[in-house]
């Protein structure tokens, strides 16, 4: 059962550091990115790339994961996202989709559409077992990592001048570029570093969540829950609805096999209904 | 009758005739059957598209729900219809197309709560989250289901014991248009009436609309349901024309192309569907005989260069042709638009 | 006999006051000002008035009926009816259809879907009368959202009319209304039919004492000062309020 516990924690904050960004962004912009998990799947690609056939060490895989999938990030911000911040949401989430399938599509023609495995080096297979915990080694990595980068994204939120012009502009644009704070500098970065964290994501996912074409596709529900719930207002707010996300899906799955996924899905509507402005939000002055 | 009162009735009224633009349209929807024998099984997809279409504009275009979650409603109506015909349960294709309306009636009256409050992002998020709960469900109980291989087995009887479908498409053609043709006056009945007035009041402005007595959340609960039931009747239309019915009909792919065709078509005044079934197909054909596998490339490129264009200008390009084509078909005389055209939409 | 009561109704938004053990008493067929500076909570009275938010605390009483858990259109066809400070009109309807759907509505018929709009008589009969009443007749046609200001305004006051309301709440019906338009407006105002008993929030002082028989004067989300006309003019407390300053100090 706490092998369950351990392996629902590992997969939680995975799947934290991958959608961080997103409610980031959502909270930020109030701009809907269907297309996060198409950056994810690139940082994966990345890493496979990289590890795989180029040679790369898997530790300097993971980071040249993240610097490619944030500037991929800025890139395709710079160019076309910032045409549609003013949009109606339903123009931004046709616009994602679009880039989803385009993604998916080109994903596909360029690397086939079976799944693909990072070579994860000798020392970090098989596992460790405390106290009679099966503990993953690679799940172990995954804690670590993702625990620290939550810390550090903590840290410079709450400690540093970029983060309080971010946490002004999440606040109130308007206000916020009255103060002189260039908004537009500050989407550009944060977006830039949630699509390069979701990259990582991506690279250090792609052994437990499988790496193809449709995974932007098959992920986009659980990002999409994270945010609902976690609410968009802070780091905390995510970061327990993906612990939470993690242990429920993995304990459905392993004792009640025949529900599965579904329970996540009615824990979303159900938090959509009850507070529409996610668990863990302070409530919404928008 | 005073003579004002006269001249109100008179307004309001003229405005529900039949344009002879809409006339022309069935008039050759209709000759379709004759004047294209040979793409009947094309057009009978086509014809599935637009009346689902018709159900999502029902919702988007004139109460202003925005909603990514209408596969669910065509996918479990889908299921359904085969589920009864593989099983004996309801042999009549007619009695079964209606009790899987029905049925996804049921699904869109119990689910219709979730998209009374919140934003329209919480709306999108809901539907599609429901719609990915039934694929999900649909993919888990694969025994009854068919999983991933789909519904196997599937066999229609003939239309009142006489019409067989056949493999040219022929009476599944006939049998679709005429669907589509009395779910579309049924919806026109609904758009021209107060209750059909009453939606757009609640689109525009849901708050000066309580504040006149129209129980807001009871008509948006009401439509809801009621394009849930198109949606499952286009749903079971396809199972029975094809015998068979699989997980795409849940996917995320079906919601996406049906707000692409009422982008190219239009919302709002009931055509846009339909317009947009017949050019979105056209445009898959076409592509599809150019790269059959990347299909769902340029769908994608599509979604992103309308947006980048705009849909608001789309719309307006729109107007402008239907208003050139009915200026060249109707008499010069002083008409008043009609009342299901298109309004400005504010999403 | 009070039509319209409410008894220490209160409104907190988080630790905001809005709203404070107000009592008002409005009298069948009284034509009733509520005044007060900016920010005094007259619009969250109203807005409590009629459903559109839920009071912290305290009672509303409508025609002896308690209705304080009743939702806004359910309060409108109890024969409460309002207008909105900023217009909140229909804009891609006419006046026309506007005007119809709240009759359609008021008669019971606004939830017919085989029925074409205009096929009752009842129904446009009556938008005829109102549309006369109001002087909307030659804009009838036109979308609302292309209306001059004026013209707008009283398609709003006409919508409320139209729910045929025993009281009618009017938030600052003048509000915006360019000088040449005001007096149509004004005119409308004071043309309604004397059993409709109103309660009106304004700004402008002319209004208010020319049109109404009591006023309550309301100051920081609480009842201040009540009475006639004349002894609120009067009121030493109410000048000091509005000039800032005593005028026996």
């Amino acid at each position: 059962m706490l092998t369950i516990l351990f392996d629902g924690i590992a997969y939680g904050m995975l799947l934290f550091v991958l959608a961080c960004g997103l409610s980031v962004t959502l909270g930020l912009m109030n701009f809907i990115n269907l297309a996060h998990g198409a950056f994810a799947m690139a940082g994966g690609y990345c890493t496979v790339v990289l590890v795989n056939r180029v040679g790369v060490p898997f530790w300097l895989g993971l980071p040249l994961a993240f610097v490619i999938t944030a500037l991929l990030g800025g890139l395709f911000e710079r160019t076309l996202y910032v045409h549609v911040y003013a949009r109606p949401h339903l123009d931004q989430v046709l616009f994602t989709i679009g880039l989803v399938f385009m993604s998916v599509a080109a994903t596909d023609y360029v690397m086939g559409s079976s799944q693909q495995f990072v070579q994860i080096p000798e020392a970090l297979q098989g596992q460790f077992n405390v106290f009679g915990i099966g503990m993953g080694r690679y799940r172990l990595l995954i804690i670590v990592i993702c625990g620290v980068l939550t810390l550090a994204l903590q840290l410079i939120l709450s400690k540093t001048r970029f983060g309080s012009r971010l946490r002004a502009a999440v606040d109130d644009q308007r206000v916020a570029r009255g103060l002189g704070i260039n908004v537009g500098a500050v989407f550009g970065l944060t977006f830039a570093f949630g699509s390069g964290l979701a990259g990582l994501g991506g690279a250090l996912g792609a052994e437990i969540l499988g790496l193809d074409p449709t995974f932007p596709l098959k992920y986009m529900i659980y990002f999409l829950i994270v945010v609902t719930v976690g609410g968009t207002s802070s780091i905390i707010g995510p970061f327990l609805a993906s612990i939470l996300l993690g242990i429920g899906d993995v304990a459905g799955k392993y004792y009640v096999p025949t529900l599965g996924a579904f329970v996540i899905y009615a824990i979303m509507i159900a938090v959509l209904i009850l507070r529409p402005q996610g668990l863990f939000a302070r409530s919404a002055s928008r | 009758m005073t003579q004002l009162a006269g001249d109100v009735a008179s307004y309001l009224k003229c405005r529900a005739r039949w344009s002879p633009l809409e006339i022309v349209f069935w008039i050759f929807a209709f000759a379709s059957i004759w004047l294209f024998p040979q793409k009947h099984l094309i057009l009978t997809e086509t014809a599935i598209l637009a009346l689902f279409a018709l159900s999502l504009d029902l919702i988007m275009g004139y109460a202003g729900i925005i909603s990514l979650g209408q596969a669910a409603f065509f996918g479990l109506a889908g299921y359904f219809s085969g589920l009864v015909a593989k099983y004996g349960l309801i042999n009549d294709p007619v009695l079964a197309l209606i009790c899987s309306g029905l049925v996804a009636a049921a699904l869109g009256f119990v689910t219709s709560f979730l998209v009374l409050r919140g934003s329209d992002l919480t709306r999108l998020m809901v539907t599609l989250g429901v719609a990915l709960m039934l694929g999900e469900i649909a993919n888990r109980y694969s025994s009854l289901t068919g999983g991933a291989d789909g519904l196997q087995g599937v066999t229609i009887a003939p239309i009142f014991g006489r019409f067989q479908f056949d493999i040219y498409g022929h009476t599944g053609y006939v049998y679709c248009l005429t669907v589509l043709f009395v779910c579309f006056l049924i919806a026109r009945r609904i758009v021209y009436s107060p209750f059909g007035l009453s939606l757009r009041a609640v689109k525009g402005n849901a708050l000066r609309s309580a504040a006149i007595a129209i129980p807001v959340n009871g008509r948006l609960v009401t439509i809801y349901t009621v394009s849930a039931f198109f949606a499952g009747i286009a749903g079971a239309l396809l199972t029975q024309t094809t015998a068979f019915c699989s997980l795409d009909v849940l996917s995320l792919d079906r919601s996406a192309d049906l707000l692409l065709v009422l982008i190219i078509g239009g919302t709002g005044y009931l055509y846009g569907g339909l317009i947009g079934a017949v050019i979105y197909k056209f445009m898959q054909d076409w592509i599809a005989s150019l790269t059959p596998q990347y299909w769902q490339f340029w769908i994608g490129f599509m979604l992103v260069l309308i947006v980048l264009v705009g849909r608001e200008r789309m719309a307006g390009w729109n107007e402008a042709v239907r208003a050139f084509l009915a200026q060249l078909l109707s008499r010069a005389t002083a008409r008043k638009p009609a009342l299901g055209a298109a309004t400005p939409d504010r999403h | 006999m009070a039509i319209l009561e409410t008894k220490a109704l209160a409104k907190r938004f988080g630790g905001i006051v809005a709203a404070s053990d107000v009592t008002l008493t409005v009298e069948k067929g009284a034509r009733h000002a509520l005044i007060g500076p900016n920010g005094a909570g007259k619009t969250t009275v109203i807005n409590l008035l009629t459903g559109v938010l839920k009071p912290t605390a305290g009672r509303i009483f409508l025609e002896g009926r308690d209705i304080t858990a009743l939702d806004p259109h359910q309060r409108v066809r109890l024969g409460m009816a309002r207008t909105f400070q900023i217009n909140q009109l229909f804009l891609d309807l006419t006046p026309l259809e506007s005007i119809g759907l709240a009759v359609s509505e008021r008669l019971g018929a606004g939830a017919d879907w085989w029925r074409l709009i205009g096929s009752k008589a009842a129904v446009t009969e009556e938008i005829a009368d109102i549309v006369e009443r109001f002087r909307l007749g030659d804009v009838m046609y036109e979308r609302t959202g292309i209306l001059p200001y004026g013209k707008q305004r009283l398609l709003e006051i006409a919508l409320a009319f139209a729910c045929r309301p025993r009281v009618l709440l009017l938030d600052e019906p003048a509000a915006g209304v360019p000088e040449a338009e005001r007096h149509e407006l004004l005119a409308t105002i004071a043309a309604l039919p004397a059993d409709v008993t109103v309660l009106l929030i304004e700004h402008d002082m002319d209004l208010v004492f020319s049109f109404a028989d009591r006023i309550s004067v309301l100051v920081n989300g609480t009842l201040f000062v009540e009475g006639t006309p004349a002894d609120v003019a009067r009121d030493p407390r109410v000048k000091a309020i509005y000039l800032g300053e005593e005028l026996d100090a």
